[in-house]
């Protein structure tokens, strides 16, 4: 078997000679090849590898072996093996998730991210285009820019990639057209126009027979501009990480003994030297950096990419998760921005929902306040809508639980990206890019109250609390929260029920029942429950809220303690059988939709204050056991 | 000669590239990032050029404090006698807790390389062993020094691999990792396998290895060693466990190894690289990989994958 060679191709490289100087000392390049299914960008890796002679005896073989196998290419070797590794990728022919690959020319090193062209992979492909300075955008010259042609562009215009390169592939299938050549990249740049995209070169290539890839093909010989390799090894891209202020995440505090505290991070952006004033980000304090530290003993500084330890001339409480920056070019600190948000999971994005986000060093719950849109990735139009859905790109208002020290992702992104989990399956579930800061937190000084909490607590007699009722329609929440109120103002404790049907009366009058609605709906009773917590009141609140992000939301907002989760475990059958309100009898005839328990999800709670399973001295017997949880947790005397 | 880590080999030590540095701080930063968000990680150390190199930023990472996990060895009992007598000085020296662990019932049950056969041998004394030390000392990280450039399915995974409970890799549905942002959360049971050096290739950890004089075994320098050719490679009989075939003759050759495992599973190449300088010289010339001298590897289609995928490294 062989791969086959563009005719008369001039050679471009010696292999061990050209590897003998290759690597060390160059300016490294990061570059992606991405586009759309089947464009060939895995072939053309492959080509890459095997042209730059990185391939060794032992892995063609392999090759070879593999090609008789899984080939897609006939007698000939298919290079896109090299690259496609994993055993699913080889059966279906197609790439699944990104391979890294590095490679070497006299000129220039190279890593290089192969990702996945399938719409279903797209956030592997982000994963790849995430640390890139280039893209390679490969376009089938029989195709033409496709949906996914786009999607990527953008992808990789919204992730800061300023070099483009257009590699219209499998021009030995359009008979080396240059008319084709030229009205692909013509079309290509009317859309990418808006991408804003610093350079963008084009170039007719067959990644299968090397034409343009490393050696440059004669069979298209009305094309004068460089080949893909020189291309590449030609980008200028200078980050100018270090001429930006500095930013420090503190990533480690250091102290193996009572005589050393150092702070441990890797220098973000810009250049930091002993005797530098500096401020923590957020809580505004300032010192003198002292030493930097190293085990190759004290540097004089550290530059942008340096992983270092910093002792600072006086005691300041730092932590984990803090910025250190130059007092007079600090990052934003806010507690609430703006941002691009590429989801990455089938369960759609919910504002109002609780996540968990990571940024730099820090990790802080947050919620997503509104979408104000997503994007069309063909037209670039914005369309209002109420979630994400997987893959979906949208802009967004974030919320974060306490105040973040950032910058824009444009600026700088190590302090402009972040990430969104889950906070219960902790799977990645949002990739983000700060646009701006939205308020000031050190802008906003809560006004200082001369009675408060604890105050209220000593007038009452008792302590304030969250009962939270949780269960299916019919369950019986409201009917056991009634009783325990009822015995509780017989004791005068001060009470007050919020109960799902009431406030969707009132408060929530502009919800309904899909999934980003129910998060809403219970994002506000919880804000209004915590004003009575406040208040000293015992607030019983009586609601479905089927998710455990929601309850778990309103568990933070109140102190510890303060937070009664009570399970009422009625099985769905007994709740069907009750059906008080003939809701049941209407979802199952498909007259009411998304409800919980039947088209609609119920997530029990995981640790629950309480469980109450339905008891044969009915609800007051529930009730009863209510009250004494509310004494063994010393609510109530 | 009893320090066998002596670094004597070659003295001269050079400033480090900046690619080199670039490589470094990337690693010490994943290093640093698992020791502040785990509560109970270990490094894995295979005694290899890979773990000496990893070993080395740990203590770089935490200087002037110590790392704040253990080592952790999976001995298969087949190892070369130098690479143990190596293991050994090097704890020592560098005053870092080292565990070793080997799995108990594999013993009991007598398998080896040689009749038991490379795949059994490697399930039950690697895989299975490392999964019975995670789970033993309920580690919740682990660090592996594996390289993308080792092998395909490495090329495509993670920086932090997650692992479900049982230690499973699900290669098709990998935690998305934008950036430097690792998500380093997991729910009970879950692990985390993590990588810092993924983006290093061989090269790479040679030229470092010399540039910031890291000992390595001697094994991998050339010297006279008695070798038997067994399927065409050269394999080191390293104590009488391992039977002569018929016909098989032991011979001193001029050999050194590129990457070093269980004795029977390694093969030696013919090298007169007896310093470092040499051994990159001679890299750079060789028409095979690294890999292809690991037995292991070989012995069935997409083998490293259903191995990961098993709960190898
Ligand atoms: N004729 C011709 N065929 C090509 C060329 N480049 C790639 N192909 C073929 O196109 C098919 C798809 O190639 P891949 O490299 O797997 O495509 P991909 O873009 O990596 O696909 P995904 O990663 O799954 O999106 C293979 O059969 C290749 O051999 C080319 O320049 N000319
Ligand atoms: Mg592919």
């Amino acid at each position: 078997m062989h791969a086959p060679r563009p005719q008369g191709a001039q050679s471009g490289l010696a292999g061990a000679d050209a590897a003998l100087e290759s690597g060390a000392g160059k300016a490294l390049l990061r570059f992606l090849t991405c586009g759309s299914v089947d464009d060939g960008k895995s072939t053309l890796i492959g080509r890459l590898l095997y042209d730059t002679q990185l391939i060794h005896e032992d892995q063609l073989s392999a090759l070879e072996r593999d090609s008789r196998r899984h080939g897609t290419t006939g007698e000939e070797l298919d290079l896109a093996l090299l690259v496609d590794g994993l055993q699913a990728e080889r059966e279906q022919g197609i790439t699944i998730d990104v391979a890294y690959r590095f490679f070497a020319t006299p000129r220039r090193a190279f890593i290089v991210a192969d990702t996945p062209g399938h719409e279903q992979y797209t956030r592997n492909m982000a994963t790849g285009a995430s640390n890139c300075q280039a893209a390679v955008i490969l376009i089938d010259a029989r195709k033409g820019v496709l949906t996914q042609t786009r999607r990527h562009s953008y992808i990789c215009a919204l992730l800061g990639i300023k070099h483009v390169v257009l590699a219209v592939n499998k021009i030995d299938l359009v008979e080396f057209s240059a008319a084709r050549f030229q009205q692909i990249v013509a079309d290509y740049l009317g859309f990418a126009a808006a991408l804003k995209f610093t350079s963008i070169a084009s170039i007719p290539l067959s990644a299968r027979y090397g034409d343009n890839v490393v050696h440059r093909s004669q069979r298209i010989g009305w094309y004068e501009g460089p080949t893909l390799i020189e291309q590449l090894e030609r980008l200028d891209v200078l980050e100018g990480l270090e001429e930006k202020p500095l930013r420090f995440p503190v990533q480690w505090v250091n102290r193996p003994n009572a005589d050393f505290r150092g702070f441990s991070g890797t220098v973000a952006s810009g250049v930091v030297r002993p005797g530098d004033p500096v401020v923590v980000a957020v809580s505004g304090r300032e010192s003198k950096v002292q030493r930097i530290v190293s085990a190759d003993g004290d540097l004089p500084e550290a530059r942008a990419g340096d992983a270092v330890t910093l002792t600072l001339a006086d005691e300041v409480d730092i932590a984990r998760g803090d910025v250190l920056a130059h007092a007079h070019a600090r990052p934003e600190v806010v507690d609430q921005f703006a941002a691009q948000v590429l989801w990455m999971v089938e369960e759609p994005m919910l504002p109002g929902r609780s996540y968990l986000l990571r940024i730099g060093t820090r990790y802080v719950p947050a919620r997503v306040t509104s979408l104000k849109h997503k994007v069309d990735v063909n037209t670039l139009e914005h369309i209002a809508a109420k979630t994400l859905g997987l893959n979906e790109i949208g802009f967004c208002n974030l919320v974060t639980a306490s105040p973040v020290a950032l910058d824009a992702y444009e600026e700088n992104r190590a302090t402009g990206a972040f990430v969104l989990i889950d906070r219960f399956t902790n799977a990645t579930v949002g990739a983000g890019m700060i646009s701006f800061g939205l308020r000031r937190a050190t802008n906003i000084h809560r006004q200082a109250l001369l009675i408060d909490k604890s105050a209220r607590v000593r007038l009452n007699g008792h302590r304030p609390a969250v009962l939270w009722f949780t269960g299916l329609s019919g369950s019986g929440k409201s009917t056991i929260a009634n009783i325990v109120e009822r015995e509780l103002h017989a004791q005068g404790a001060h009470t007050y029920m919020l109960d799902g049907d009431n406030v969707r009366q009132g408060l929530n009058r502009d919800l309904g029942f899909t999934d980003a609605d129910r998060v809403e709906n219970i994002r506000r009773v919880g804000e209004v429950a915590k004003l009575f917590v406040d208040a000293g009141v015992i607030v019983l609140c009586s609601f479905i809220s089927p998710f455990r992000a929601e309850r778990n939301m309103v568990r933070e907002l109140v102190d510890a303690g303060e937070f009664i989760e009570i399970f009422v475990d009625t099985p769905l059958e007994e709740c069907r059988r009750r059906d008080p309100k003939g809701l049941y009898a209407r979802a199952l005839a498909g007259k009411i939709r998304n409800f919980t328990g039947i088209d609609s999800p119920y997530e029990p709670p995981e640790n629950p204050e309480l469980v109450l399973v339905p008891s044969p001295l009915g609800a007051e017997e529930q009730a009863r056991r209510v009250l004494e949880q509310l004494k063994v947790r010393r609510i109530i005397v | 000669m009893n320090d066998t880590t002596a670094s004597a080999r070659d003295t001269r030590r050079a400033p480090l590239s900046p690619h080199l540095r670039r490589l470094e701080s990337e690693s010490i930063g994943i290093i640093r990032e698992v020791a502040a968000e785990f509560r109970n990680p270990v490094m894995l150390y295979s005694i290899g050029k890979d773990s000496g190199v990893m070993l080395h930023l740990a203590l770089k990472a935490f200087y002037p404090g110590k790392p704040p996990f253990p080592l952790l060895h999976i001995d298969t009992t087949w190892k070369f006698r130098e690479m143990i007598r190596f293991r050994d000085q090097i704890a020592a020296r560098y005053g870092v807790q080292l565990l070793v662990h080997t799995n108990p019932e594999g013993l009991a049950r007598g398998i080896n390389p040689i009749s038991s056969g490379s795949k059994l041998h490697t399930q039950v004394m690697k895989t299975e062993a490392l999964k019975q030390a995670l789970d033993k000392w309920q580690f919740d990280a682990a660090f592996g020094g594996a390289r993308r450039d080792e092998e395909q399915s490495r090329a495509k995974e993670r920086i932090f691999s997650f692992r479900s409970p049982g230690h499973v890799w699900d290669p098709r549905n990998q935690r998305p990792e934008l950036w430097n942002l690792y998500n380093t959360r997991i729910n009970a049971g879950e692990t985390i396998r993590v990588f810092p050096l993924s983006n290093w290739t061989e090269l790479d950890v040679w030229q470092y290895t010399r540039a910031e004089g890291i000992p390595v075994v001697p094994l991998y320098f050339a010297a006279p060693r008695p070798v038997i050719e067994r399927d065409g490679q050269l394999i080191m009989r390293d104590d009488e466990r391992m039977p002569l075939k018929p016909g098989e003759r032991e011979q001193v050759r001029m050999v050194r190894f590129r990457s070093l495992g269980c004795y029977p599973l390694t093969a030696a190449i013919d090298s007169r690289a007896t310093t470092l300088d040499a051994i990159i010289e001679e890299m750079l010339l060789m028409r095979t990989s690294e890999r292809s001298g690991r037995l292991i590897d070989v012995d069935e289609a997409a083998s490293m994958e259903k191995k990961k995928r098993d709960g190898y490294f």
